[in-house]
């Protein structure tokens, strides 16, 4: 217990833990995102999370929670508006994203009397994170995979083909509304810690690096949650080491970890030539 | 009442409407255990629609489905796999059953793509997933399965062998077997019960009686109907595009 709690004492080893936590519930959630064509999705409820952020701290809710309400009900209501405007999904998606983004900055406004880090909001504090931060990641995140596990069969089938999942008994349109829920659920786990404007970039970017040397979708589901988590360890001590910030040092490896996993790419193209 | 327990799935004047129109409407029909019940019409038709309703994507807008089948199978018309997700015919075999490696390389090996079953889905040819497409629906060893057009972009002779192999799965699992179909020679050789469609049910019965209605002759053109009408008989030759016999096959 002892030792444990000197572990915990150390901001650097807290922030490495949670950010592991995080790049492991990133791994399976980005592949996804990225096999459904997502990427706008994500940072649209990444955007509304600020404005679950303010909310937060107008009436001092728990900020992963008031996140993920938020971005579970613009989630809702871009599948509603969906459904009954002519609007193409893009345009949806930008609509949503920076009406609830300006909702958010307006609200910061009215909030002089709290000490507000805008900074901290956008690009998130790994190295702030407490113990009771890191509870809510794992047991979260816990949650997130075991959920994602039960319906990863229907999930997947539906994302290769809508129509034969739902003929074969497999129940898409569930899948689905859960699948939702859990990219807000990730999204409110990771604001505080890599932020609104950047936690897109670790859903995506691992799973990219994995499309590129993987030929399966169980070997890019394993090798997106190691680049996840590789890009998190490396972020993290290249941003003690030069002093820089460190949610944007995750996300510079994960970039130069995608730079990376294209060589093989290119040597298998000159190969087949 | 024997009659009865075969019955898989029965449609009641049923409809999918559509964008303020009816896509099809007063669609009624029964498939059963063993038996081929096969859709034609021109594009437009509803015969997709009228499989998905029965299938449970589409509900139906008017009318009764009642749907007795405990497993489904689906070939459909058209399947696009995002270049982003790395996917091999081993996966996709596996995409909504959990069956092991050997009997995916035996239904495989019934449409003759067994060889493929590392291979990437998305260096196959036209031709080679259409056989793997087949090969996944009889996998799941269904109770009911529907085929839109399942042999487009198969060549020639793999055309007849996969008819033949989808004649035999229906009497080997004693499934009931809805087909979409443009191959009318098939279509009036090996089906129970031939549906034509346009809208809505021009006419219907076994093939021997519908190449004589005159919807079908009024859809199909006098030509194609009477041509067919030689089809009614076990081959020991084939025909050349113009009709004439040619044995050189």
């Amino acid at each position: 217990m002892g030792e444990l709690q000197i572990m915990f004492d150390d901001f650097f080893t807290r922030a490495l833990i949670a950010g592991i936590g995080i790049a492991i519930i990133a791994g399976p959630l980005g592949c996804l995102v990225i096999w459904r064509r997502l990427s706008y999705f994500g940072d649209t409820l990444s955007h509304s999370a600020l404005l679950g952020v303010t909310l937060a701290y107008s009436f001092s809710f728990n900020i992963t929670f008031s996140v993920f309400i938020i971005s579970a009900v613009v989630a809702l209501l871009l599948i509603n508006l969906q459904k009954r405007t002519k609007l193409a999904g893009d345009s949806l998606l930008g609509l949503l994203a920076h009406s609830t983004l300006a909702i958010g900055l307006v609200l910061i406004g009215f909030l002089t009397s709290i000490r507000f880090d805008l900074m901290g909001l956008l690009f998130g504090d790994i190295l702030a994170v407490d113990v009771e931060d890191i509870t809510i990641v794992y047991l979260g995140g816990a949650a997130i995979l075991l959920i994602l596990y039960f319906i990863w069969k229907s999930l997947f089938s539906a994302t290769v083909n809508y129509d034969l999942s739902a003929a074969e008994g497999m129940r898409p349109e569930i899948s689905n509304f859960i699948f939702t829920l859990l990219l807000a659920g990730v999204i409110a786990l990771s604001i505080k810690m890599i932020g609104a404007l950047l936690i897109t970039g670790l859903l995506l970017i691992p799973a990219a690096i994995a499309r590129n040397i993987s030929s399966s979708p169980r070997q890019m589901v394993i090798i997106a949650t190691l680049a996840g988590v590789v890009s998190v360890i490396a972020g993290l001590f290249v941003s003690l080491e030069i002093n820089t910030s460190s949610g944007p040092s995750i996300i510079v490896v994960a970039l130069l970890l995608f730079i990376i996993s294209l060589i093989p790419l290119e040597i298998k193209g000159q190969l087949q030539k | 009442m024997a009659e009865n327990n075969n019955l898989l799935v029965k449609l009641d004047n049923c409809g999918v409407y559509k964008s303020s129109k009816w896509i099809v409407r007063g669609i009624s029909l029964e498939i059963h255990k063993g038996k081929i019940v096969t859709l034609i019409g021109p594009n437009g038709s509803g015969k997709t629609t009228s499989a998905k309703m029965i299938l449970k994507i589409l509900k139906s807008d008017e009318g009764q489905i009642k749907n007795f089948a405990s497993k489904m199978a689906y070939v459909p018309q058209k399947i696009n796999i995002d270049w982003t997700m790395p996917l091999r015919v081993v996966d996709f075999m596996k995409l909504t059953s959990h069956i092991n490696n050997l009997e995916i390389v035996d239904a495989l090996k019934l449409t003759g793509v067994d060889n493929l079953l590392y291979n990437d889905i998305h260096n196959l040819s036209g031709g080679e997933f259409q056989r793997v497409l087949i090969a996944r629906a009889i996998a799941k060893k269904p109770d009911l399965l529907v085929l839109d057009e399942p042999v487009q972009g198969v060549d020639f002779n793999g055309e007849i062998a996969l008819y033949n192999l989808i004649k035999k799965i229906c009497s080997t699992l004693n499934c009931g077997i809805l087909l979409i179909s443009h191959d009318l020679h098939f279509v009036m050789s090996a089906t129970d019960h031939v549906i034509c469609l346009n809208g809505h049910i021009c006419c219907s019965g076994t093939p021997r009686s519908i190449v004589k209605n005159s919807a079908y002759i009024e859809l199909f053109g006098e030509h194609n109907a009477t041509t067919l009408s030689l089809y009614q008989h076990d081959h020991d030759h084939s025909h050349g595009t113009d009709g004439r016999v040619t044995n050189n096959v």
